[in-house]
């Protein structure tokens, strides 16, 4: 799971000045031709930074998402729900360690990754800083939130990075089974008992207003990232994968007789554009910087988890262990 | 002889569902994300594992395997004391695992020649499985019971034995079970679990005391359990209970 809405710090050309010009335009023509760049590759710094932001920002996003879906394993309804559920948010733990894996080619390692996770200086995504309240939360999020992180994610595996791509490749796969499962839970809900009904109708409520959020702001008010298109970091705006999500998952919303909390909601046939309300970015952002309902919480439970471990991983290291970077 | 049977196969189904449960507990919290992952992995083979007992037991006219696991009170369950008690910190859990998968492993093997043939299939299916929990906990027993983290270990050893003694709680069917070559008995069981562990354990510094030394923490095959039980069956058939008939 993970959105878009990447927090890229501003650039403009200014940062790419200094860099060896031939080297720049051989690394650009490669990207041009649709070639993927490998960790050994010359790259511009800016690229190695950006893109050692976003694949942690990933990263991170799974290990915290991992905590609201996991507080339901223990709660899942019958014995398919929770074997599918323990499956589930183990994929997002496994898909964590496979992208600080391809973040750490890069050159950043796991633990320095972790710790800036911990100290609020790294960010993730900002969906997962609201409560899964019921089982209902969850099947939203196994369902709607993971449909979303695919949106972006078959984007991202077009990139230009090698070693992100190919995990991404594979995260997707996965996904679509997580995407499979919550829908099919989604559908017991709706289509279940009055007070099955209710809880789905009530989690659409809830979690409508951050699912608009997960894709990041408007392309129209967000920092410039165009450099990021051209190098294949990013590689959809914003609102178009906003728009597709929209697109494949509000008719399915609506055809198990839920509605969706936004009543300017409606896709406009001559522009094939969906109309919505636009989301309050001053929540969005004040959320993003720390002050949303589980910011606290969630950093909490990582760094008690981190501090417990504390001795186990300690006792792993020996003096002449060496720092290995993963291969690629 | 059906009531022999039936106990015994509660006994596994509720071992392995509870142990299952209790380790699923570290999906997003373990010491590193490998660790997420193994004990995770554990957890689901270890409710998959009580999911098929309980098909068993439906076969034998017990109600359906949800109704059985998520509807049942703590005085119900059959599951041995050490299973049910709270994840702690991860050298209780690891030591927890170390002793209570040895047991299974053996107990699995011994299954494999029982008379009644679906639990002797069942049985050889699954101690595959239950083989890889073992080479998991022994590798970091190994690694962890040595140097300056042997004394946390020793320490969660010692709490945790009197516990892992009440996994070989004798069934009041005990003697049918061996006479009709249905299961060789706990006292065997607990036998050769000892020497198991015993030879893992001299590969490391961790001193394992005088068994014969030790009470047993029993009652838990016979609905007698630690209060650590019922808010575990109250959190997990939450939900489930919100409309037992429902289709979720």
């Amino acid at each position: 799971m993970y959105g878009g809405g990447n927090i890229f710090e501003p650039s403009n050309h200014n940062d790419v000045l200094n860099e060896d010009p031939v080297k720049l335009q051989e690394f650009e023509a490669r990207i041009e031709r649709g070639e993927k760049i490998e960790p050994s590759d010359w790259m511009p710094k800016l690229y190695r930074k950006q893109l050692i932001r976003m694949i942690e920002q990933h990263a991170h996003s799974e290990i915290i998402g991992a905590l609201p879906e996991g507080t339901w394993i223990t709660r899942a309804p019958g014995f398919k729900r929770k074997l599918a559920l323990m499956a589930k948010v183990q994929d997002e733990v496994g898909h964590a360690q496979l992208l600080y894996s391809a973040a750490e080619t890069l050159g950043k390692s796991r633990e320095d990754m972790i710790s800036d996770l911990i100290n609020g200086k790294s960010k993730y995504s900002n969906i997962f800083n609201y409560p899964a309240y019921t089982w209902a939360d969850s099947c939203f999020i196994s369902w709607l939130v993971d449909a979303g992180a695919i949106v972006n994610q078959v984007a991202n595996s077009k990139g230009s990075y090698g070693p992100y791509c190919r995990a991404l490749e594979r995260i997707c796969i996965e996904e679509s089974f997580h995407l499979k499962y919550g829908h099919h839970c989604v559908i017991h809900l709706a289509t279940g008992t009055p007070k099955q009904r209710q809880m789905m109708q009530e989690a659409v409520d809830r979690w409508w207003a951050p699912m608009m959020h997960f894709f990041g702001p408007s392309d129209k008010i967000s920092v410039h990232t165009e450099i990021l298109m051209k190098w294949k970091v990013k590689m959809a705006s914003n609102d178009d994968c906003r728009q597709q999500f929209l697109d494949m998952y509000v008719p399915k919303i609506w055809e198990l007789g839920l509605t969706v909390p936004d009543t300017n909601l409606k896709k406009n046939e001559e522009t094939g554009m969906w109309e919505f309300t636009e989301p309050d970015w001053e929540e969005f952002k004040r959320v993003i910087n720390g002050d949303g309902p589980c910011n606290e919480e969630r950093l909490a439970v990582r760094r008690m988890a981190e501090e417990r471990g504390q001795w186990v991983r300690n006792a792993l290291k020996s003096a002449d262990m060496k720092y290995v970077t993963p291969l690629a | 002889m059906t009531e022999a049977i039936k106990d015994l196969l509660y006994k596994i189904a509720d071992d392995q569902l509870i142990i299952g449960h209790r380790n699923s507990e570290w999906t997003g919290l373990g010491p590193m994300l490998e660790e997420d992952i193994a004990f995770s992995s554990m957890a689901q083979d270890k409710v998959g594992q009580s999911l098929a007992f309980y098909n068993l037991l439906h076969d034998l006219g017990e109600s359906d395997p949800d109704t059985v696991a998520f509807m049942r009170n703590a005085n119900q369950f059959h599951n041995c004391q050490l299973v049910e008690l709270p994840i702690g910190e991860y050298d209780f859990s690891l030591v927890r695992h170390f002793l209570f998968d040895h047991a299974e492993m053996i107990r699995f093997e011994m299954l494999s020649n029982s008379a009644v043939e679906e639990i002797a299939q069942l049985a050889r299916k699954l101690v595959g499985e239950i083989r890889y929990h073992v080479m998991h906990a022994d590798v970091w027993i190994k690694q962890l019971g040595v140097g300056d983290t042997r004394e946390r270990l020793q320490k969660a050893l010692e709490m945790a034995l009197p516990y892992a003694l009440g996994i070989f709680e004798e069934s009041k069917y005990e003697q049918d079970l061996i006479s009709n070559d249905i299961f060789s008995g706990e006292q065997a069981l607990r036998d050769t679990w000892q020497s198991s562990i015993t030879t893992v354990l001299t590969e490391t510094e961790l001193q394992l005391p005088d068994l014969t030394t030790l009470t047993p923490l029993i009652g838990g095959r016979y609905g007698d359990h630690s209060d650590h039980l019922q808010p575990l069956l109250d959190e997990m058939s939450e939900v489930f209970k919100v409309d037992p008939g429902a289709d979720w």
